[in-house]
């Protein structure tokens, strides 16, 4: 589904300051894999979701997603076949526009009259619908702006959004993070739900090792700009925490280094994420 | 009478340039300095046309060539990345040579004893009060105008562009066209404000170069009057608020000016500072708030060492 060949990326070329962020990475992901991603800080996680949304051009390399070269594609054109969740809830929603017209936003065919009217009946029925699967009480509040919904809401809503357009790939940027425990449970939950009944591709960028293994179906782990870790199968379901925290150290030659990571990989698994 | 007949007259020509006004304020939240300059825009087209003896391409034209000068602001704020106020400022300032060109080189056109809108209307219902007529006329342009709008801003598109002004990262990261729906709004926002200049010309009977200085400040304090009437929790109160509050601005200007609470010439001023207040009131409000806070916790302070000092001499008595 998604190919990426040789991705190159080196930030502020030509100074003092020159990181390599992306280094000549390949990935290949299949239809329907749900692959976890982990790294330590500045491993270049973010900086692979921005290269495959767009957000810059690579130095060299290429992406390929469903069979069509993005690697030069505008962001915007991107969008229509990537769906992306922010970590933060604010950042994925309109808060001054109606749950119904946030949907409508996102429900945007291509080919569509741009002057046909927002958010038609059918429309309407359909995001209530699909609202209600979420079971987060939103189906009776489509009128409601959205500014006003807690973050565990407009997150679930932003969930929605991305993928109400049934996208090809399904980005997820650390986004149970900023929740509070019970919210980012049952996001997380949510999403699983999501991805398995429309079958969709989906990448996600988490801190929490646990969550990592527990959730997708693979596993890499990213160290400067390249992946030193790429698990599935047989080999992922046996893998630990600790295994996985050795793993990188022999690896990468160092200690990882997430001050994130080392509070909440450190054996105890966290409990919201527990089987 | 006539003082209110005059100002429902005016106020509804200019809530059609206050209904731009909120398109950029309020929607796409950047303010836009273009106003100035596609107002006498404005004026000067449908002025020289009415001249020719086309009012009503005058008016056609205007509003064309309003959203015209607006996408030009707006390609420079997008494609060209200039500061969205200076890219204002640049096309205001690039359209006086145009004004100036459209007007012939002169800074003063008059329409005494051509045909124009309100005449022709007249002309139409002849055994109708002319004020009356006029009223009808003005209401009608403004009423399709606000329409139009609300109509616009529930369609796909206009969603778009309302995200665009409440989100910028939820769009960017979506498939609309960020520049696309910045430049288009603009456009309309500033065909608005050349319809408004359109009609102001035919109602007032003349065009001038300086006839726009300063409509962005009038059109804002419009707009935020307005909003003490209806407030803008959604797009179509927020338009009904720009053309009521034009209408309340138009009044207030009138009385203030009949009571000769001050000159004529200090209307801009007035404008500026009822913006000023308006815009600063949550500031003071936060100021306020926050003296306030300090004076109770000294207080609290003062009784407290009271309270100890209280305490101490009774410890000394024992």
């Amino acid at each position: 589904m998604l190919t990426i060949d040789k991705a190159q990326k080196t930030f502020q070329r030509g100074t003092p300051g020159e990181r390599i962020a992306l280094d000549r990475l390949s990935l290949n992901l299949k239809r329907g894999e749900f692959l976890t991603i982990i790294g330590s800080n500045g491993a270049g996680k973010s900086t692979l979701f921005n290269a495959i949304t767009g957000a810059f051009l690579l130095d060299g390399g290429s992406i390929v997603l469903a069979g069509t070269d993005i690697t030069w594609m505008p962001p915007h054109k991107r969008a229509f076949t990537i769906g992306y969740l922010f970590q933060d809830p604010m950042k994925g929603t309109a808060p001054g526009m109606s749950v119904e017209e946030n949907l409508a936003l996102a429900y945007s065919r291509r080919k569509a009259w741009p002057l046909r009217i927002g958010v038609s009946k059918k429309d309407s029925a359909l995001f209530r619908e699909r609202l209600a699967r979420l079971d987060m009480g939103l189906e009776d509040r489509v009128k409601t702006k959205v500014g006003l919904l807690s973050g565990g809401q407009r997150q679930a809503l932003a969930l929605l959004m991305s993928t109400v357009g049934e996208p090809h790939l399904l980005l997820l940027d650390e986004h149970t993070a900023a929740l509070d425990p019970a919210a980012a449970e049952r996001i997380m939950r949510v999403t699983c739900g999501v991805i398995e009944n429309q079958r969709l591709t989906a990448m996600m960028i988490t801190h929490n090792i646990q969550q990592a293994l527990h959730f997708g179906s693979r596993t890499i782990m990213l160290e400067e700009g390249r992946i030193i870790v790429d698990i599935a199968g047989e080999e992922r379901k046996k893998m630990t925490v600790p295994r996985l925290l050795e793993l990188y150290s022999r690896r990468s030659r160092k200690e990882l280094d997430n001050d994130r990571i080392l509070l909440e990989g450190s054996g105890v698994p966290p409990s919201e994420f527990e089987v | 009478m006539t003082l209110f007949i005059g100002s429902l007259h005016l106020g509804l020509i200019y809530g059609l340039m206050a209904l731009g006004i909120s398109i950029t304020f309020r929607i796409l939240k950047t303010p836009d300095l273009t106003t100035d300059g596609s107002f006498t825009l404005g004026t000067a087209i449908s002025a020289s046309l009415a001249i020719l003896g086309m009012p009503g391409y005058g008016i056609l034209f205007a509003i064309l060539c309003g959203g015209l000068a607006g996408a030009v602001t707006g390609l420079l704020q997008t494609k060209l990345n200039i500061h969205p106020i200076l890219s204002g400022i640049l096309t205001m300032s690039g359209l006086y040579s145009v004004n100036l060109y459209i007007l012939g080189a002169r800074s003063n056109v008059s329409l005494l004893g051509s045909e124009h809108l309100f005449s022709q209307a007249a002309a139409l219902f002849p055994h109708i009060n002319r004020n009356f007529v006029r009223l009808w006329v003005a209401f009608l342009l403004c009423a399709a105008c606000f329409s139009v709008l609300t109509w616009f801003f529930r369609t796909h598109l206009g969603l778009c562009i309302r995200a665009t002004g409440d989100n910028d990262d939820m769009v960017r990261a979506s498939s609309i066209d960020v520049d696309r729906m910045r430049i288009i709004a603009v456009a309309l926002s500033n065909a608005c404000v050349g319809f408004s200049g359109a009609v102001a010309a035919q109602y007032q009977g003349f065009a001038d170069i300086g006839g726009g200085v300063g409509m962005m400040v009038v059109g804002l304090a419009s707009v935020i009057i307005g909003e003490m009437f209806f407030g803008h929790r959604s797009v179509t109160l927020g338009f009904l608020s720009a053309v009521c509050g034009s209408v309340v601005y138009r009044l207030i200007i009138a009385l203030a000016l009949k009571s000769d609470f001050f000159p004529a010439y200090a209307l801009k001023l007035v404008s500026a500072l009822i913006v000023v207040t308006a815009l600063s009131l949550p500031a003071v409000r936060d100021r306020l708030r926050v003296f306030g806070l300090k004076r109770e916790a000294l207080r609290r302070k003062t009784l407290n060492q009271e309270a100890l000092g209280e305490g101490e001499l009774r410890a000394d008595d024992r």
